[in-house]
């Protein structure tokens, strides 16, 4: 039997995290082929209506990775998305959502290394959850309710 | 209906040693809208770029996807090639398939997979891309120089000459930085005050520089070409127009025990201060923590002898805001002090000493005048001992890099001991003699074997006191470790150099990268070496990584010849990547309710209010409004509106949301 690989979606800014998978890249270091890059200007730029997007078209796990604090080239965008996250992570755990989906990190430009550690972890985690089936029955159960 | 063309790139063998490009282009050239997917050696070489344009004539595309390398790195190069061909440049999204996919997965399907996903997503996204004009901002041709040592001397002079307006702020009293405090200056052992002050009092007198001494750098706001900086000066406790610069107050003032920060602590200055002779501007300062006055609120001294009356003790903090064009960080380096040698008894033994200091002790202007004498009892030594690499290449004291100047600052003060003290013996320990540099390893075998200097290959495990004498105990690597105790009579410690204390809260003020020893960080360490990430923020000297004179001047040169360059221009094209308040239709006019938690959050103060009137003036409606000038297009804005009534040209809901669709291949 083929073992399960995982979907993973990482919404990244474009000063640190995603300048630091370049540098993981320039570094050749190795990492799991599952998961795809979605660029942003900053993580404050990142709706977290995304997550939902993504979980409900056949995401099984998100990584959201932006600059450590204080380091925002936008000064504070890291901090809203942090702040946003801290609310969101409750309601979504509330609403019935998997919270050990979403991985929250800082990787910065020079963290080549961690990007890889980061995504490899998360890759890992997911698999050991399974397809995220559940979430999208969720989803369209209501979908047919609603048209129906 | 959209015409989309991509270009896969093979970059040699880089992305196609595991990406089958072939397959990426025959796969993705069913994507509806994509009326052409070819693959190409080399997609930025002349011929790659000559095909794209072609292809775009000839197809009459309307969005171009690049699979190829990150768009950090050709992004500019197609956008480029795109608007020579006609196309508008943000009609080009670059789909990042080697730094993101073939440089980090192996040779397999799924890696071919990967990458067609990535370039998938790349065309929706620019299906949905919109033609957007770059913004031309003006360039305000001022530039601000932060610290006065030499690598700031050397820019603010370079840029004042290029005709253009300089601000140099310095921390300290006076400029001269640690420059000022060294004796003699390898390899060529000329004077270091001799060379510096006559540039100090050109920056002084400089027609296009304006000098602020004792002041800081409070915050930075705007972007490149356009900055408002706050300034702190703070309070002297002195009018600069009176004072005349007598230094009567210095000579009188009754507190004389304070440790001189300039004399390395090696002798005392008064509350009320010039910090050494040659100081620029040659103007006291009242030191609020040790003056009598400011503690028990009487003496005033100074106040009474000063011919001028120009003593102002209730003078305050000011703060000035300057705009500027761009900004030089030459804020220098330290060096690692006491307690943290305590093998080696540094802090606790008087003649254990560190490099500047004994550049003090060198100096005709120090505390000997010039001459070698040791710190506890004046004595001359006649057995010294100097350990270069103290704490440099140390993993266990956390510093793994090589300060780099100690090797020769070490041969210079062996030579410099030498010449004053003939029958001393001077004896160096060493992991390493890097000498790499314009006649430098010449300057490192004089002090060998033109004075005799003894270097001993091998490290010092403690140091301690016995008989007053100071007992060094090393290893003599080059004979069979052998243990060495040496009985010296001084000690001078080649202690590692550090970020200066305030580097890492400055970085944060400026919006700079630092790395994790608080050097600031260069924009690339090949390409760029004299940028920061953040544009219109320069590196000059050692605040960027411990340098010498002669390369952190170089560097300075660099610096200014980068914010000339940049002030050549009249103004400058700005990404157009801003966020925009949609407008509809009246009645709604705009899906905004004007609840302005944007305003609230946007860290540029970008946001106004819109009033919407009616032709008779009546106030119809309030929204948001976002001025694109100051805009720097973070987005925070755009993920907080409720009504998402914001969106941030280039990452536009459309296009992410058709990003997300399509990485998981679901459209």
């Amino acid at each position: 039997m083929n073992e399960f690989e995982p979907k993973v979606v990482a919404f990244v800014c474009n000063w640190c995290t995603y300048a630091g998978a370049d540098l993981t890249g320039t570094s050749r270091i190795k990492y799991a082929p599952n998961v795809k890059i979605i660029r942003f200007p900053c993580t404050g730029r990142i709706d977290f209506m995304l997550i939902l997007k993504a979980f409900a078209k056949g995401a099984d796990g998100i990584i959201i990775s932006g600059c450590h604090p204080n380091d925002c080239h936008y000064t504070s965008g890291n901090f809203h998305a942090k702040r946003r996250w801290m609310v969101f992570r409750t309601m979504l755990d509330f609403l019935g959502v998997d919270v050990n989906r979403i991985t929250f990190s800082w990787v910065s430009a020079a963290e080549g290394a961690r990007w890889a550690e980061i995504v490899n972890t998360t890759v890992d985690g997911i698999k050991k959850l399974g397809p995220y089936d559940n979430y999208r029955k969720m989803v369209n159960e209501e979908t047919e309710v609603n048209n129906g | 209906m959209a015409r989309i063309g991509v270009f896969v790139c093979h970059c040699g063998e880089n992305i196609s040693a595991t990406v089958d490009c072939g397959k990426v282009a025959q796969v993705t050239s069913d994507i509806p809208g994509v009326v052409v997917s070819v693959d190409y050696k080399y997609m930025c070489s002349d011929p790659g770029q000559t095909m794209i344009k072609e292809y775009i004539e000839k197809e009459k595309l309307t969005g171009v996807v690049v699979a190829a390398c990150s768009p950090r790195m050709h992004e500019p190069t197609f956008r480029r090639a795109c608007g020579e061909a006609g196309l508008n440049p943000f009609l080009c999204e670059m789909a990042n398939v080697r730094e993101h996919c073939s440089w980090v997965h192996d040779k397999n399907d799924v890696t071919t997979d990967k990458a067609i996903d990535i370039v998938r997503t790349l065309v929706e996204k620019v299906k949905r891309n919109e033609p957007l004009m770059p913004i031309k901002v003006p360039v305000t041709k001022t530039a601000l120089v932060i610290g006065g040592g030499v690598a700031g001397i050397q820019s603010a002079l370079d840029i004042a000459n290029c005709g253009h307006k300089v601000i140099m702020v310095e921390k300290e009293p006076s400029i001269g930085g640690h420059m000022s405090q060294l004796s003699e200056t390898f390899p060529t052992l000329d004077c270091s005050q001799c060379i510096l002050t006559p540039r100090m009092v050109e920056v002084a007198q400089h027609p296009n520089i304006t000098l602020y001494t004792y002041a800081e750098v409070e915050s930075l706001d705007g972007f490149i070409g356009n900055f408002k900086v706050k300034i702190r000066k703070k309070a002297k406790s002195l009018d600069e127009k009176l004072c005349t610069g007598c230094g009567l107050c210095c000579t009188k003032c009754p507190v004389k025990n304070i440790p001189s920060e300039f004399d390395q602590g090696l002798s005392n200055r008064r509350a009320i201060y010039v910090p050494f002779p040659q100081a620029v501007p040659n103007k006291p300062v009242i030191d609020k923590e040790h003056c009598t006055y400011y503690i028990k609120g009487k003496c005033k001294v100074c106040e009474i002898v000063c011919p001028t009356k120009a003593i102002r003790f209730d003078q305050e903090d000011e703060i000035i805001e300057v705009e500027v064009g761009a900004l030089v960080l030459a804020t220098g380096f330290d060096i690692k002090r006491a307690n943290f040698f305590p093998e080696y008894g540094y802090g606790k033994y008087k003649d254990v000493i560190d490099g500047l200091q004994f550049e003090r002790i060198a100096s005709a202007s120090g505390p000997t005048l010039g001459e070698i004498r040791r710190p506890s009892d004046g004595q001359i030594p006649k057995k010294i001992v100097f350990l270069a690499c103290a704490g440099s290449r140390d993993p266990a004291k956390g510093i793994e890099y090589c300060s780099k100047i100690c090797c020769m600052y070490t041969a210079k003060h062996a030579i410099l001991y030498k010449h004053k003290v003939h029958d001393g013996t001077a004896y160096i320990f060493y992991m390493d003699i890097r000498a790499a540099g314009k006649n430098y390893d010449e300057f490192t075998r004089r002090a060998i074997e033109e004075d005799g200097a003894k270097y001993i290959r091998g490290r010092v495990s403690r140091i301690y006191e016995r008989d007053g004498k100071l007992i060094v105990v090393g290893a003599d690597t080059l004979m069979n470790a052998k243990t060495v105790e040496i009985e010296a009579d001084m000690v001078v410690l080649a202690t590692a150099g550090v970020a200066s204390p305030g580097a890492e809260e400055l970085a944060q003020k400026l919006h700079v990268s630092y790395d994790q020893h608080k050097f600031f960080a260069e924009a690339h360490p090949k390409l760029r070496p004299v940028e920061t990430n953040t544009a219109g923020i320069f590196l000059a000297g050692a605040c960027q990584n411990v340098k010498d004179i002669p390369e952190s001047v170089a560097q300075a040169s660099g610096a200014a010849v980068k914010v000339c360059g940049l002030f050549s221009n009249d103004e400058l094209t700005r990404d157009p990547s801003v966020a925009v308040v949609n407008r509809t239709a009246p009645p709604l006019f705009s899906t905004c309710v004007g609840c302005f938690l944007c305003q609230s959050v946007c860290p540029y103060q970008a946001i106004e209010k819109e009033e919407i009137k009616s032709r008779d003036g009546k106030i119809l409606k309030t929204i948001a409004f976002v001025n694109p000038s100051v805009c720097q297009g973070c987005g925070t804005c755009v993920a907080l509106c409720r009504s998402k009534s914001i969106d941030i040209l280039g990452y536009t809901h459309k296009q992410v949301y058709a990003e997300v669709d399509a990485l998981l291949n679901t459209l």
